[in-house]
């Protein structure tokens, strides 16, 4: 029984994908920090989930912001666990996949779009993201947004530090933070 | 509706009954394909759910919908035998060709009508089969019945 239910159930995800009815597709994937969650629509990858957020929580909150018809199907994730595979062991410095922004508006969407021009390897200041979104002195937002984006270690905020050059918080506790600088040459072992 | 759960959720917790439900309606043969339609009608109509209440219940109530129509489009298919045995038809239609007027009707009147009175669905598992409202199904079957007096009329 178990087995043949699950051969429906992905039967079930391709055709619903088919019809146009699979509005969020997730799937998890191992990382060296823990699971993380993906999760995409059509336009392209909506969500990351970091392994000390809740992804059950995650799942209720694109239901509610997103669409309710949110389905487990890893086939739809493949390119987004591939690249960040090769990410983890230091052999993808950009990222090359389709990103749907809707989960961020104005300001902050323009604070998260800077974010994802920082090259590998190079950081950046809270400073120069809110300048580079249009308000130099909405430093504090910038680092809201940073703290909110929904798209982390596709779009690096962790590359985002203090001025003077001090860590600052990340979503996904700062020690990933200093490993994820340390992977990109940033911070010495 | 932000209290609707992610669809995931009713898969992982009644994906079981509802095959369960099906192989006892239509067989182990053919439950998947209902299987399939079911979730499938569901997720079409999940969003415009208005009440996250019973969910298990509204699964139910579509797989029971389908293992009709299954049974239905069986009885058309034909099926092949050796020597056809000849048997006195007594299956009258109903007088005054009552199905082909409701199938004259308007898609939704149609559906509301058929729905009520050849699968016997309450009003709201009408609703849930049509993915509007209870009002709206109510008032879709009273149209069709309001059509279908005055022809007769």
């Amino acid at each position: 029984m178990k087995a043949s239910l699950n051969r429906s159930l992905s039967h079930l995800a391709e055709r619903a994908a088919e019809e146009g009815l699979l509005d969020v597709a997730y799937a998890t994937t191992d990382s060296p920090f823990g699971p993380l969650l993906l999760a995409a629509t059509p336009r392209g990858l909506v969500r990351v989930g970091l392994p000390n957020q809740d992804a059950d929580e995650l799942l209720v909150d694109l239901a509610a912001r997103v669409s309710p018809r949110v389905l487990e199907a890893p086939a739809r994730l493949d390119e987004a666990r591939r690249e960040l595979d090769l990410y983890f062991e230091g052999k993808l410095t950009d990222f090359d996949l389709a990103l749907d922004w809707q989960l961020s508006k104005d300001f902050r969407r323009r604070v998260l779009r800077a974010i994802a021009r920082i090259p590998y390897g190079q950081t950046r200041s809270y400073t120069e993201m809110a300048r580079r979104a249009g308000n130099e002195r909405a430093v504090r937002a910038a680092g809201t947004a940073c703290g909110s984006n929904p798209l982390p270690l596709v779009v690096p905020c962790h590359r985002v530090l203090r001025t003077g050059g001090a860590l600052g918080g990340y979503g996904g506790g700062l020690p990933m933070k200093e490993d994820l600088l340390r992977l990109e040459g940033v911070l010495d072992d | 509706m932000s209290e609707l759960p992610p669809f995931q959720t009713l898969i992982d917790e009644h994906a079981g009954d509802v095959m369960a439900v099906l192989r006892g309606a239509v067989g182990r043969a053919d439950a998947d394909d209902c299987f399939q339609e079911t979730f499938l009608a569901a997720l079409r109509a999940y969003p415009r759910l208005s009440d996250g209440g019973n969910l298990r219940g509204w699964l139910i109530t579509i797989a029971h919908r389908k293992a009709i129509d299954h049974h239905r489009a069986r009885g058309r298919r034909p099926v092949p035998v050796a020597e056809v045995a000849e048997v006195a038809i007594d299956d009258p239609e109903p007088a005054d060709g009552i199905w082909a007027m409701v199938g004259a009707l308007p898609p939704k009147q149609r559906a509301a009508v058929t729905l009520r009175y050849a699968s016997d669905l309450p009003h709201a598992e009408i609703a849930a089969a049509l993915g509007c409202s209870p009002e709206a199904a109510r008032r879709s079957l009273h149209e069709g019945l309001t059509r279908l007096r005055k022809e007769l009329a």
